[in-house]
C-alpha cells in the first residue's frame, strides 16, 4: 500500500478511485467550469495588455498641455446671458507658458521617468497635384522616442530627423504618391514653406492617424509653425502607469499646465474593462457555485453509498475528525484535480484561439499571455472550493451513528 | 480466576419507539468476562444479543449502568476517548464480514493499524501479511476484499479483528452466513488464535454445536442474562 500516506490520503484516495464514475463527472464537470474561467481571465487579461501597450506605445503617459481656454457665455450681471453662442478661442497655435522650467520640475521629480517637449500643429502636404491637410509633429527624437516608443512603429527607412526631413504614414505615403527619399512640400496656415526629404515610414495601426500625422525635427515644426523656441505639449513617461491620474491632477495643482493622464483620455476603456471585469467576476462566481454544488451533490450520495464503510472505520477506530478530513480531502481533491484539467483545456482552448483569431490587419487579437499566477490562483480556489462544498457532507460522514451505519 | 477483561453492572439500554414511548430492550444485565475466555452468547432472535454486543463494543452507550473495559469504567469517557479504547482493546467480526470494498484484503487488515498510526509502515504491513498467513490466505493480500468467497473474507475479517492485539474480540454470528466447513474454518482459527494470544472472544451464534465447544455459554433471553445451560 501507499507507504508513509496518511490514512486520511490512502481514504480519500481509495474511495473516489472506486467511485471511478462519480468521480470522472464531476472532474469532467469542474474541467470545464475551470477551462471557462481561466480562459475567458487570460484572455481579457491579454486584450487589456494589448490595448494598454498600443495606447502607451503611441501616446505619452501624461501629456501637458497649454490651459484650456475655456469660452463663457457672455452675462449681464444677473443670471440673464447676452449672447448664448459660445465659440473655441481661434485654432492659433499656442505654447507653453515657460515650458522649459516646466520641463525641468518634472525632470526633477520622483515619479516621473521621461520627458519630452513637442510641438503640434496643422499644415498641407504637398507633392505635385496632391495635397493633403496633415498635423505637423515637431520632435527631439533623443527624448521623444523615451516617451512614445514611434520606433516601433517604422515600417521602412530609418528613423532619422535632420531639420530638412520628415516621418510620414504609410497612408499618407500612399494618398501622395510618395516613398522613402521622396521630396514633399509642407506648408503652413501662416503661409511659411519647407521642402523635406522622406526618411522613414510608420504604420501606427490606424489609418487615420496614418494618414495625418507627420513627424518633423522641433525646430523644423517651430520655423513651420511660426513659434520659435516654444512647444505646444510635454509628454511623460512615469514609472507606474497606473498612477498616472493622480500624478496629472498633482501636475494641474502646482503648474500653469492642463495635465490629461493616459487613463482620462482612455476613459471609455477603462469603464468597459471594469464592465468586463465586473462580467468575469460574477461569471467566476456562478461557475465556482456551480461546481460547489456538485461536488457537494456528489459527496452526499457517496457518504450514504459508504454509510457501513465508515462505520467499519469507526468501529476500527477512526476519529470522527479523521472521518471529516476523509471526506473535506476527497473534496479538495475533485476540486484540484478539476482545476489541474481546467487549465490544460483552457490553456489549449487559448492556444488555439489565439491561432484563429485575428485583428482586421492580420495581426494578434490578443497576445497570449499565459501567466502561472493564474493556473496557481485557479487550482488554490478549486481547491478549497471543494473542501468547502465538502463541509456538509463531510460533517453528516462525522456524524453517523456507528451502529446505524453498519445495520445499514 | 483472572482479572475480568470486561464487567457490566445493571446495564439497561431502551430505543425511542415513536415520539414519546420508550422500549427497553435490555432489562438490568449483570456480566463479568474472565481474561482470555472463549465465550458463546446465545438466545432467541430479538433477545438483545446484538444490542449488547454493541454496547460492550462500546458502538453504541447504555441507557443506565456501568461498563468497565479491563478496569477502566466507560460512563466517565468522552466521545473520543471511547473511540481510542474501542479502537486499541477491541476487535470486530460482523455477522456479514463488511470488508471495505475500496481496499484490497491486505489493506482491510492493516487498517486498524493504520487509523490508530496514521499511516502505513513497514512493521504495519508486515504484520498485515502475517496475519492473512496466519489465517490461511496470503495468496490473497491483494485480491479487491470482494473478490473472494465468504468464508475468505470472514478470515479476513478475523485476521482484521487481531490486527491491534485487542483485549476483547466481539463476533456477532460471525459463521452465520458461512456453509458448515467455511464455518467450521472460521471457528477452528478463532479457537487458535485464542489459545495462541490469550485474546478473549466473545461470540453470537446460533450454531449450539459451536457454542458447545466454547469455554462458557451465556444465555440472553428477553433482554436478561439466563444462565449457561450446562
Ligand atoms: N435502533 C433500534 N430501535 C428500536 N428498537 C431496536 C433497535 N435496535 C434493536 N431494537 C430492538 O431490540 C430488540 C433486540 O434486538 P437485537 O438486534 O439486539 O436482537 P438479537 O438478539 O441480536 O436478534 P437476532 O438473533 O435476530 O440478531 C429487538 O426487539 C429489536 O427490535
Ligand atoms: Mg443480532
Amino acid at each position: 500500500m501507499m507507504r508513509w500516506l496518511s490514512f486520511v490520503w490512502i481514504g480519500a484516495l481509495r474511495f473516489l478511485g472506486e467511485g471511478r464514475l462519480q468521480t470522472g463527472f464531476i472532474v469532467g464537470g469542474i474541467t470545464i467550469g475551470v477551462a471557462v474561467i481561466v480562459f475567458m481571465s487570460a484572455m481579457l487579461a491579454g486584450l487589456e495588455a494589448n490595448f494598454i501597450k498600443r495606447v502607451l506605445t503611441s501616446q505619452a503617459q501624461i501629456q501637458l498641455l497649454p490651459p484650456n481656454q475655456i469660452a463663457r457665455p457672455l452675462r449681464n450681471g444677473s443670471s440673464e446671458i447676452e449672447d448664448a453662442i459660445v465659440q473655441r478661442p481661434s485654432q492659433r497655435v499656442i505654447s507653453i507658458d515657460q515650458w522649459q522650467a516646466i520641463a525641468h520640475r518634472m525632470e526633477a521629480l520622483p515619479a516621473v521617468r521621461a520627458v519630452a517637449a513637442s510641438m503640434t500643429g496643422s499644415a498641407l502636404a504637398i507633392r505635385g497635384d496632391a495635397s493633403r491637410s496633415v498635423s505637423v509633429v515637431g520632435i527631439q527624437p533623443e527624448s521623444y522616442l523615451k516617451v512614445v516608443r514611434l520606433s516601433d512603429y517604422i515600417v521602412a527607412g530609418q528613423l532619422r530627423l535632420t531639420s530638412d526631413d520628415i516621418l510620414i504614414g504609410t497612408d499618407l505615403a500612399r494618398d501622395l504618391g510618395a516613398s522613402l527619399g521622396d521630396k514633399i512640400i509642407v506648408s503652413s496656415n501662416g503661409g511659411a514653406r519647407r521642402t523635406l526629404t522622406v526618411t522613414a515610414l510608420f504604420d501606427l495601426g490606424n489609418k487615420g492617424a496614418n494618414q495625418r500625422n507627420t513627424y518633423v525635427a522641433l525646430r523644423t515644426a517651430q520655423s513651420l509653425l511660426g513659434v520659435l523656441g516654444g512647444v505646444t505639449e510635454i509628454g511623460l513617461t512615469i514609472n507606474n502607469i497606473y498612477d498616472a491620474e493622480n500624478i496629472a491632477r498633482e501636475i494641474e495643482s502646482s503648474n500653469a499646465v492642463e495635465a490629461d493622464s493616459w487613463i482620462k483620455t482612455n476613459a471609455q476603456f477603462f469603464t468597459a474593462v471594469q464592465a468586463q471585469k465586473y462580467t468575469n467576476t460574477l461569471i467566476r462566481l456562478f461557475v465556482g457555485l456551480s461546481v460547489a454544488f456538485g461536488i457537494a451533490a456528489v459527496l452526499v450520495v457517496s457518504v450514504i453509498q459508504r454509510s457501513k464503510d465508515i462505520g467499519i472505520l469507526r468501529a476500527m477506530g477512526a476519529t470522527r475528525g479523521q472521518i471529516l478530513r476523509l471526506f473535506l480531502l476527497q473534496g479538495g481533491l475533485l476540486g484540484f484535480a478539476g482545476s489541474l484539467g481546467g487549465s490544460v483545456l483552457g490553456a489549449a482552448a487559448l492556444v488555439y484561439w489565439h491561432s484563429m483569431a485575428r485583428q482586421a490587419d492580420g495581426s494578434e487579437l490578443f497576445p497570449l499571455i499565459i501567466e502561472p499566477s493564474l493556473f496557481v490562483a485557479t487550482a488554490l480556489l478549486a481547491t478549497l472550493t471543494g473542501v468547502a462544498a465538502a463541509m456538509a457532507p463531510a460533517l453528516r460522514a462525522s456524524r453517523l451513528d456507528p451502529v446505524e451505519a453498519i445495520r445499514g | 480466576m483472572a482479572e475480568p477483561i470486561l464487567a457490566l453492572k445493571d446495564v439497561r439500554k431502551s430505543y425511542a419507539v415513536g415520539l414519546s414511548t420508550e422500549t427497553e430492550v435490555l432489562h438490568g444485565i449483570d456480566l463479568e468476562l474472565e481474561s482470555g475466555g472463549f465465550v458463546a452468547l446465545v438466545g432467541p432472535s430479538g433477545s438483545g444479543k446484538s444490542t449488547l454486543l454493541n454496547i460492550i463494543g462500546l458502538l453504541d452507550r447504555p441507557t443506565s449502568g456501568e461498563l468497565a473495559i479491563a478496569g477502566r469504567k466507560t460512563s466517565e469517557l468522552d466521545d473520543a476517548q471511547i473511540t481510542h479504547l474501542r479502537g486499541h482493546r477491541i476487535g470486530f467480526v460482523f455477522q456479514s464480514h463488511l470488508l471495505i470494498s475500496a481496499f484490497t484484503a491486505l489493506e482491510n487488515v492493516m487498517m486498524p493499524m493504520v487509523v490508530s498510526r496514521g499511516h502505513v509502515t513497514e512493521a504495519i504491513e508486515a504484520r498485515g501479511r502475517h496475519l492473512l498467513d496466519r489465517m490461511g490466505i496470503a495468496q490473497f493480500a491483494n485480491n479487491g476484499a470482494l473478490n473472494m468467497s465468504g468464508g475468505q473474507q470472514q478470515r479476513v475479517a478475523v485476521a482484521r479483528a487481531l490486527a491491534m492485539q485487542p483485549d476483547l474480540i466481539l463476533a456477532d454470528e460471525p459463521t452465520g452466513n458461512l456453509d458448515s466447513k467455511s464455518a467450521e474454518v472460521v471457528f477452528t482459527l478463532m479457537r487458535e488464535e485464542n489459545a495462541r494470544s490469550g485474546t478473549s472472544f466473545l461470540i453470537v451464534t446460533h450454531n449450539m454445536d459451536l457454542a458447545r465447544r466454547c469455554d462458557r455459554i451465556i444465555t440472553v433471553v428477553d433482554g436478561r442474562i439466563g444462565g449457561s445451560p450446562e
